[in-house]
């Protein structure tokens, strides 16, 4: 199918200013938030309704044209990178807050409502939504429902599958599904769960209902030093074993640090090697016994210097490093490339060594931020795309950090999704029958493979490729993915 | 035996199910046979609390049932907990390790699971747990069973081992099949082993009780739960309203002085929220005692009184209520469930033509066909447990 013929049979559906096809348009929707892999779509649509979604749908299915869903273009694994040969269809028009119910605590949304903005409408009843992805100012609801975001609140509060009620969406038949409700339980298989996080396999998702809970009265953050990130790491452990769960429980390393700092002026200890920010929230009272016992902890634990923050203004500020830290690297390097993986939290301190070793190996800096309370370590690895042979060093620095995450028990990606990005990485995590289960799911909901192919899944034929390259070491991942 | 030869054996008779096309009946404790689309109102487990109500005899060797059935694939052999790190917030037991031994276990080092998943009286398998995906009072408040589902085993129709998820609290490598599995009622496969969230266990608990008629309970629940206070339970029986509250003692206390109410005496409390919790309650003794058909009502926490004969438990603030109802009545209470925007299971007694769990939409009912059809393509599992004829 060429693009004019494909142009010519969403134009019967579609009114005219929904389809995108010159070149110049086409250029901004080459990647999402993770650049390096780019590939211009052959079309991008804009619908505005939910039966347009079905209509650019039904046509590309009748076509046999593959279709990737896009939100806002924030994701960092690669999961909207465009299809050569595909519609990218984008919901950034189906932006608006159908319902905010006060009562019910819930609130209807389209799928390109921006994250941020949900719980600003929420705001004046006291509620908001809970995931805060750090991109919470861009991404998009449809998106993180696409990824099943999380956030640096996601301990207490939990990730996007914890927060959404209801979806609403299509199939690549145009099917309309209805998963979830206004009531907590539903019979049957959980498909609201499956469809969470499945990196817009499955469905093209066109209204998404979410909770909203009450603000808390008060959060306050406690700031500790380390001098030793094994310490850093200790004390996360024991303020869990303590009993607390913490509203948020991050860390940063000094390289993250001394990039941030310059740039946000958060006022860090430039010369701890590690620093926590523990949060509690909740009433008062209950706000000053958990920062006491947090401290208590901290202190027992090692902490070199504490500081807690006195208002709101310097609670933000505490946050605003670590919230910025992936701008941060930005300054500090020409280009930076997020992990994603999770351990259990014991295992922090090998993986920390680790990390520093193949620094040393692939000739390339990681400073490393952490949301420890859930063990998702986030290491940005700096390089510069233009000096050759920095991003394949890159590349393979960031697979070795994702093997040694599934070998220390973990999982190749906490939040991020696994995209075009982790594809090869998958193969470490899965066994064939395993990924064979992954296919029968795409199948039972995309029998003809259309919806965003060649992500989140590898194929068998892939793995085999991944593990030759293995062997022989130092071949190019990703060899079939253009590069411009 | 050793877990690992009581794993293979699991395996051969799966495999030779898969092969002879014989159905399976997997089967933990028992303790919920009647939860199931195909059971009859015999086998509902409706019995007195102070008996031995599980089927499910202490000693091993014996099976559950009068005669030996050779269908039933009974998984309390593979039992034991297999990891349990209480920093780590996570535990991980074999399928047929009985829920008192994982709750236990937690309980030594404070910590709890909090959803609270029902006993019925019994003591369930943590396999069974999952497999019902069944949640307790704290539910709307602390999340449900599947919520806490990290990571599961699947033993699936040709006898592989899989696993999904793991034991990290983020992990979104790969489509969430563990959450799947939780609440599939074995349909897909054997679920051999679990990972769960757990919790700390609230350092503070109180219970508060209200007299007021069941619309007024609802409306404050709803107000109560959009306002930052501690709830983890919000029920209503006989125009009394009952609030727990847990947390920091002084997040506790402030609550209490701000909402009133009545003090409950802790031992009556805990019984109060175990009898709900465990569904030991009166009103499942009178429904069986009084030949009414109970149903479990599933709807959103804000629906208004229904217009049902007879007064309901409530419990979820306002998101389950129990009606026992005249076996008359049909499937009434699932139409008056249905236009509030929520479902109707017929819990206990005859089963209307719609059938005991409410009738899926169309396009779930066929992607849930699909998902069997291609995890099980010779229908061994449970056949009929979630739908009839499949």
């Amino acid at each position: 199918m060429n693009q004019s013929d494909v142009a010519a049979a969403l134009r019967q559906v579609l009114p005219d200013d929904c389809i995108l096809s010159r070149d110049e348009e086409l250029r901004p929707y080459e990647c999402d938030g993770l650049s390096v892999f780019r590939q211009k779509p052959m079309l991008v649509v804009l619908p505005r309704t939910e039966n347009e979604v079905r209509d650019v749908l039904v046509t590309c299915r009748r076509l046999e044209v593959p279709v990737v869903a896009r939100g806002a273009g924030t994701g960092l694994s690669g999961g909207s990178t465009p299809h050569e040969s595909g519609v990218l269809l984008s919901l950034a028009r189906l932006n608006r807050i159908l319902k905010i119910d006060p009562v019910a605590r819930t609130a209807r949304l389209q799928p390109g409502v921006r994250n941020l903005k949900v719980s600003e409408a929420a705001a004046p009843h006291g509620l908001y939504y809970a995931p805060d992805p750090s991109s919470q100012i861009a991404c998009s609801i449809g998106g993180n429902v696409a990824e099943n975001s999380g956030g640096v609140h996601c301990l207490k509060y939990g990730l996007t599958v914890h927060n959404v009620l209801a979806i609403r969406g299509l199939t690549i038949d145009g099917e309309l599904l209805e998963l979830g409700g206004g009531a907590p339980d539903h019979p049957g298989l959980d498909l609201l769960a499956l469809v969470i996080g499945s990196e817009g396999l499955l469905m093209v998702v066109t209204e998404v209902t979410v909770k909203l809970i009450p603000r808390p009265q008060l959060a306050r953050v406690v700031m500790a030093s380390f001098a030793d990130v094994r310490d850093a790491g200790n004390a996360v452990a024991a303020i869990i074993a303590a009993g607390i769960i913490p509203a948020g429980l991050e860390m940063m390393d000094r390289k993250a640090t001394v990039a941030v700092e310059p740039f946000v002026k958060a006022g860090y200890d430039l010369s701890a090697e590690a620093i926590l920010l523990a949060e509690a929230d909740g009433t008062p009272e209950e706000v000053a016994d958990q920062i006491a016992e947090i401290e208590r902890v901290l202190q027992a634990a090692g902490a070199t210097a504490m500081v807690v923050s006195s208002s709101e203004a310097e609670r933000l500020r505490f946050w605003s490093g670590r919230k910025n830290a992936f701008p941060a690297a930005g300054r500090v390097s020409p280009d930076y490339y997020c992990m994603d993986g999770t351990i259990p939290r014991k295992n922090l301190g090998p993986m920390l060594e680790a990390i520093e070793d193949m620094e040393a190996r692939y000739a390339l800096r990681c400073m490393n931020v952490f949301h420890a309370g859930d063990g998702n370590l986030h290491p940005l690895i700096l390089f510069d795309a233009n000096t050759p042979g920095e991003w394949e060093r890159a590349d393979r620095f960031g697979a070795e950090i994702l093997e040694l995450c599934v070998r220390l028990g973990g999982t190749i990606t906490g939040e991020h999704g696994v995209g075009i990005e982790k594809i090869n990485s998958m193969c470490v995590q899965f066994s064939e029958i395993e990924r064979d289960a992954f296919f029968a799911i795409k199948a039972a909901f995309d029998a003809t493979g259309l919806l965003n192919p060649g992500k989140a899944i590898p194929s068998l034929a892939r793995c085999a490729e991944y593990g030759k390259m293995h062997v022989h070491g130092g071949a190019l991942p990703h060899a079939d993915i253009p590069r411009f | 035996m050793d877990v690992q030869a009581v794993l293979n054996e699991l395996r051969e008779r799966v495999m030779a199910a898969h092969q002879q096309r014989q159905p399976l009946r997997i089967r933990g404790a028992g303790t919920k046979d009647f939860y199931a689309q195909d059971a009859g109102a015999a086998s509902a487990p409706l019995r007195d609390s102070r008996t031995d109500v599980t089927t499910a005899p202490a000693t091993e060797g014996n099976t559950p049932d009068a005669a030996p059935d050779s269908s039933v694939l009974d998984l309390r052999p593979y039992r034991g907990i297999v990891d349990y790190e209480p920093s780590e917030l996570v535990v991980t037991a074999r399928c047929g390790t009985p829920l008192s031994e994982v709750e236990a276990a937690l309980a030594d080092r404070g910590q709890f699971l909090a959803f609270e998943p029902p006993a019925f009286g019994g003591d369930p398998t943590i396999g069974g747990v999952i497999a019902a995906g069944l949640s307790g009072p704290r539910r709307m408040y602390a999340g449900a069973a599947r919520d806490f589902v990290l990571g599961t085993t699947l033993l699936d129709a040709r006898g592989n081992i899989l696993r999904f998820g793991g034991q990290v609290m983020k992990n979104v490598a790969g489509f969430d099949v563990s959450r799947l599995l939780c609440g599939s009622l074995g349909i897909l496969g054997v679920i051999t082993e679990v990972s769960l969230k757990v919790l700390p266990r609230p350092r503070a608990e109180e219970t508060l009780r209200f007299e007021m008629p069941s619309r007024q309970a609802v409306e404050a629940f709803n107000r109560w739960s959009g306002q930052p206070l501690p709830l983890s339970g919000a029920a209503w029986w006989d125009g009394v309203a009952w609030i727990r509250l847990s947390g920091a003692s002084s997040a506790v206390r402030a609550a209490q002085e701000r909402l009133g109410g009545e003090r409950v005496d802790p031992t009556e409390a805990t019984r109060w929220w175990d009898a709900l919790r465990h569904c030991q309650h009166a009103i499942f003794q009178s429904a069986s005692s009084q030949d009414r058909t109970l149903w479990r009502l599933s709807l959103p926490d804000t629906t208004p009184p229904l217009s049902l004969r007879g007064d309901p438990l409530i419990d979820w603030g306002g998101a389950l209520r129990w009606y026992a109802c005249d076996p008359q009545s049909g499937d009434e209470p699932r139409k008056a469930a249905s236009a509030a925007g929520g479902t109707a299971m017929c819990w206990h007694g005859p089963a209307p033509a719609s059938g005991r769990f409410h009738p899926l939409q169309p396009a779930t009912a066929t992607l849930t066909r699909r998902l069997k059809d291609r995890f099980d393509p010779h229908g061994i599992f449970n056949p009929g447990r979630m739908i009839a004829g499949l």
